[in-house]
């Protein structure tokens, strides 16, 4: 919102002080300033000059030569409007002067000399009209200074609207002077209005509000006489220079209004618009606003009416047949209040977003529709003393909000500002800002005005934030917290999370990656995969990225696939969502897990594999002193080998799956390359308490390793032999583990190395040797048989 | 001969059988043919039994001496050769090329892991607990328990990935709030990144899933000026340098009073330049009072509790700390990108 401080300084006496601190002043204090622009400053020896005579240029239909009066002499000028005549007066700018930032030096244009240029509002920098060459009132001093004519100079500056969505207060030049009032100490002048009970006499307007729930207040008043069509300059500097565009008379008043006051008003043409019903209809039809747009209108949008027909959007805009015209010379002026939601969401499905309900959706104060229409009145009589008002005030005031009152204590604040602000400054700060505001021994009670009580202040701690932002954040006196000294908890969550990100990076090279929380069907499809069926995003922003991945893996081999060209070999990694369904209380079943994807040109997916599984071991291992085992499963998606896919498994529970990948996809991936993924449960993962660690002496006397190489048929997995040594003394069967394993005519050939020792004393190989022939006997009758 | 003439004519041949051995195997012969059981001073010494007297002892010095200046220079000529093949072994030795690009595989972490850390030990530091929050959450908790009213345009369709199930993906790490409240209660000083999600168009500087990390602080007797020292104190440690930071008033539903925080800018240090458009100072994060609504839903009472809350934009601080210019690439899986990021 563009804010001008010529017209702020109608409402308060800023002399003295300067302006731009002061403007900075109110970012730290009420709403953040974007921007600042000085108005005006591009004009220099800009006069009103008369235009003596006008002379055809002999050889261009368009050219005219003048004889312009500065004022101090006679200027010769070239000029090309179309508007030009003989005894008119227009913004002259002298040569060395300036205009629009631009100096004017003598030129010769088509042949003659042009000392001067004579200007349209556009050059002026007042208007967007080019159409010609601004005629200045004929009583117009020649020679005076364009800036003292009018108020061209102004400093103006443009608020974040996002910063004053929470004061509906500031939406008008008066709530912002109220603001620069409290800032600098100085006294807000009253708004000037028309003494409306003068009207109470005559007819009231047949206004009646249907709608009791979305229409808080409507108040109106008929003019008629309206002779003025055109606003005075001053007027129309204004609304240019706070973005809003001069019309005529009627709907610029209307505009002024609200950037001054906030409150949105509606001129209908009195001829069409006599009487009003605020309503909602049953069904939907369609409207057409006055920017001649076709509107499809529903059940849920609040219109104003005129003898069952519609003739505006309430709040938002105004219907074309109704609107203000040329030869409009009544008006029936609409001065309301509406729901403040049921305004923004009516914007929001019609996509118009007006000045007006940008306003309403932030919640005005019913209070403000009177006086703006005894302000309307002040402003068009003073322009247009020939009005004539018809009816008497109408008023029907639907719905109040109730008055705030606040008490608090004086060691409320202290605690919440922590610094010592004085009783007297807070009872200044509270009344210059419009607030009523008592003091009784350590109590002060605190009336809030109307314009603050819609939501804006309603606890004591609003009234904080009201004594402090004025105080100045910048003042404050800054001071550490005094508490108690407590241990931190670090979450295991946090600590797992981190652990195995330091693994996977530090000591498995992996890259980690970020992606999103739904599938991508795109990326999906590339790799051959179906998007599986899942929660669904309402809105989503493609139709590819509607449903939330229930598994980490498409996302991962999408990565893998995009980036075959960065290396022969590379892993990578996400910590990060899926979900798994619904519960049966149709709440989403949301995990955390840890997703790896591995590729390779190098290497066999026999490798890869085996790498996820020592990968996942060392996790167990290293984050919670527990082993994991593996066991195959059937695959339960696409993307999943039937042959080659696993459970992670700790004590029966599967907290994860690896697997290579299913033909189909592995094709699709990469010709040359292999590639394989896995996913673990990283929230059960972080909940499984670590294993203490178990500390046994060293033992003095060496141990007896004995390999035996062994021979499997097919089908036959080491997982299958392990019950051969399952009833040995783990006391003195310390480890067993693998030396090679390789084929050889289509056997499994498996050397295994079982080492044995004792806490107390040396193994000798006749102490060892029944317990390795019980193991051979039991492998045995496993399948195995000793490879010769 | 006598013994005398013996021992000197053993000496003569031993220092010309020294002279001429070569190699350690001529070394032992030798060491063998004096030495040894039947060796030549072996047989001198078996020779003096033949003697007595004071005679015996002057010629048992002899031989002594003899035998020690026969096994020092055995052993000498013994490490002479050793150095001489170790000589060799170093000369003939390859010489390795230091200067290879050995290759060093390196994995990488996520700019947002690396950022995200840096804070956690900080706040660690602080006495701060690190919290983890699902993405998929309710409605109340991202918005009723955290005073959003329920008519707020952050409640509409248009800002916020609603569910299909009537859930939402988090629009803001608040949304764990009252949890944390009510898992720890007061005092608490806890701190929780995380994804949040926003419905909207992306471009270089636009994503719909990017990482916050909120923090709240709460305790008896928490102010405006705590919060300020507070923020203060952290962002320089974040930042590095002595950060000056101004509050502003800023409306977030969580929080009364709630600020919009400005540091000085880093770039020009509050002189003024393009990146802070030349006002010396750059919006960082929101900040504020905790509002007594939320203390009250997350179980604290606040009248005798209060506390301030902040939210930092950690996808914002790690585009900040590495110039990385298009958010985009955050979440490309870009390994080109992404593999930059070695070590913290």
């Amino acid at each position: 919102m563009l804010i001008s401080m010529n017209w702020i300084r109608d409402f308060v006496n800023l002399d003295g002080l300067e302006l731009e601190p002061l403007i900075r002043r109110f970012t730290l204090s009420t709403a953040e300033v974007e921007d600042i622009f000085h108005m005006g400053e591009g004009l220099r020896d800009v006069v009103a000059g008369k235009i003596l005579s006008v002379e055809k240029h002999p050889d261009s239909k368009k050219l005219h030569l003048l004889k312009v009066d500065g004022g101090d002499k006679i200027y010769d000028v070239v000029c090309g409007a179309p508007n030009v005549r003989e005894g008119m007066l227009v913004p002259f700018v002298k040569e060395g002067g300036m205009v629009s930032g631009q100096e004017i030096h003598c030129a010769t244009i088509a042949g003659y000399e042009s000392h001067g240029m004579c200007c349209s509002e556009q050059e002026l920098g007042i208007s967007a009209d080019h159409s010609g060459l601004m005629e200045l009132p004929a009583d117009a001093p020649v020679g005076v200074d364009i800036t003292r004519l009018y108020a061209i100079r102004d400093i103006v500056f443009e608020v974040d609207n996002k910063s004053l969505t929470n004061r509906p207060d500031l939406w008008g030049h008066y709530g912002i002077a109220r603001e620069f009032a409290a800032l600098t100490g100085r006294p807000l002048k009253p708004l000037e209005t028309v003494e409306l009970a003068a009207f109470d006499g005559l007819d009231p307007i047949d206004i009646q509000v249907l709608d009791k729930e979305l229409c808080y207040r409507y108040s109106g008043l008929k003019v008629r006489n309206i002779t003025k069509k055109v606003s005075p300059v001053d007027m129309r500097i204004r609304l240019f220079y706070c973005g809003s565009r001069a019309i005529n008379l009627l709907a610029d008043l209307t505009n002024y209004l609200m950037l001054e006051m906030g409150q949105p008003m509606h001129a209908f043409d009195c001829a069409k618009v006599d009487s009003i019903e605020v309503r909602r209809f049953d069904s939907p039809f369609t409207f057409q606003t006055l920017d001649g747009q076709e509107r499809k209108i529903d059940e849920n949008t609040l219109m104003i009416c005129s003898k069952g027909q519609p003739v505006a959007v309430a709040g938002i805009m105004g219907g074309l047949e109704s609107e203000i015209e040329d030869g409009t010379d009544s008006l029936l002026l609409e001065s309301a209040n509406f729901d403040a939601v049921s305004v923004r969401r009516s914007a929001a499905r019609l996509g118009m977003r007006t000045d007006a309900s940008m306003r309403y959706e932030k919640t005005l104060d019913p209070e403000m529709t009177v006086p703006a229409i005894g302000r309307f009145m002040k402003l068009l009589l003073e322009i247009d003393p020939g009005a004539e008002v018809i009816s008497r005030l109408t008023d029907v005031y639907v719905r109040h909000y109730p008055p705030v009152t606040l008490t608090f204590d004086k060691a409320y604040v202290d605690r919440y500002t922590g610094i010592a602000i004085s009783d007297e400054q807070i009872l200044t700060t509270l009344r210059s800002l419009g607030f009523g505001a008592e003091q009784s021994g350590s109590q002060f009670t605190v009336q809030v005005p109307t314009w603050r009580a819609t939501k804006d202040v309603t606890i004591k701690a609003d009234i904080i934030e009201e004594i402090t932002r004025i105080y100045g954040y910048d003042n404050f006196l800054i001071s550490t917290t005094v508490s108690p000294l407590a241990p931190r908890k670090r979450s295991p969550q946090n600590k797992t999370d981190n652990f195995a990100k330091d693994i996977l990076v530090q000591r498995y090279h992996l890259h980690e990656v970020h992606s999103y929380i739904w599938a991508d069907g795109k990326k999906s499809r590339a790799v051959g995969l179906p998007v599986e069926d899942n929660v669904k995003l309402v809105s989503p922003q493609s139709p590819d990225n509607e449903t939330l991945r229930t598994n980490m893996g498409p996302t991962l081999l999408a990565v893998l696939q995009e980036n075959r060209a960065f290396a022969n070999d590379f892993g990578v990694f996400e910590i990060g969502r899926v979900c798994e369904g619904t519960d049966h209380d149709g709440a989403a079943i949301e995990k955390k897990v840890l997703g790896v994807a591995l590729f390779s040109r190098t290497r066999s997916e026999r490798e890869l594999y085996f790498q996820l599984i020592e990968l996942f071991s060392t996790l167990g291992k290293e984050l919670k002193g527990t082993a994991f085992r593996f066991a195959n499963c059937a695959p339960t998606h696409a993307f999943q080998h039937p042959r080659n896919t696993a459970q992670v498994l700790l004590d029966g529970e599967a907290l994860g799956w690896l697997c290579t990948l299913h033909p189909a996809v592995a094709g699709k991936l990469d010709r040359r390359g292999v590639a394989v993924c896995a996913q673990l449960d990283m929230d059960r993962f972080a909940e499984l308490a670590p294993q203490p660690l178990a500390y046994r002496e060293p033992s003095r006397f060496p141990g007896i390793d004995v390999d035996l190489s062994l021979l499997l048929p097919e089908g036959v997995t080491y997982a299958d032999l392990a019950p051969a040594w399952q009833a040995v003394d783990p006391a003195l069967l310390a480890d067993v583990g693998m030396v090679d394993l390789f084929f050889q005519n289509g056997q499994k050939s498996l050397t295994l190395r079982f080492a044995f020792s004792s806490a107390d004393r040396t193994l000798s190989r006749e102490e060892v040797q029944p317990v390795v022939d019980g193991i051979l006997e039991n492998l045995t009758r496993l399948g195995a048989s000793l490879r010769a | 001969m006598d013994m005398k003439e013996k021992i000197e004519a053993l000496k003569a041949r031993f220092n010309a059988d020294l002279e001429a051995a070569k190699n350690s195997d001529a070394l032992e012969k030798l060491r063998v043919a004096y030495l040894g059981k039947k060796g030549s001073v072996t047989e001198l010494l078996k020779g003096l039994k033949d003697v007595s007297g004071e005679e015996k002892r002057e010629l048992g010095q002899h031989i002594n001496s003899l035998k020690k200046q026969v096994e020092e220079q055995l052993a000498g000529q013994v490490e002479k050769l050793k150095a001489a093949e170790q000589d060799r072994l170093i000369a003939s030795a390859e010489q390795y090329d230091v200067s290879l690009p050995i290759a060093a595989p390196q994995g990488s972490y996520h700019p947002i892991t690396v950022v995200q850390r840096q804070l956690e030990e900080i706040f660690s530091s602080m006495g701060f607990t690190i919290e983890d929050y699902p993405e998929i959450v309710t409605d109340y908790e991202c918005f009723e328990a955290v005073n959003v009213p329920k008519d707020h345009p952050a409640r509409d369709m248009q800002d916020t990935f609603w569910l299909d199930n009537g859930q939402l993906l988090k629009t803001q790490t608040s949304a764990a709030q009252n949890a944390i409240m009510r898992k720890y209660g007061a005092p608490l000083r806890a701190i929780f990144p995380g994804r949040c999600f926003r419905n909207e168009a992306t471009d270089a500087s636009h994503e719909n899933t990017f990482f916050q990390m909120e923090g709240m602080m709460i305790d008896k007797n928490i102010s405006i000026s705590n919060l300020i020292y507070f923020m203060k104190t952290m962002l320089s440690e974040v930042f590095e340098r002595d950060i000056q930071v101004r509050l502003r008033p800023g409306f977030f539903p969580f929080v009364e009073p709630g600020f919009e925080l400005d540091i000085s800018c880093l770039i020009c240090g509050g002189e003024g330049c393009p990146t802070c458009k030349h006002s010396g100072w750059l919006e960082l994060c929101p900040c504020g009072m905790i509002h007594p609504n939320v203390l009250r839903e997350g179980g604290i009472d606040p009248d005798e509790y209060t506390g301030f809350a902040f939210g930092l934009g950690l996808t914002r601080l790690a585009m900040m700390k590495y110039g990385i210019k298009d958010i985009r690439d955050l979440n490309s899986g870009n390994l080109k990108a992404l593999s930059q990021f070695k070590h913290e």
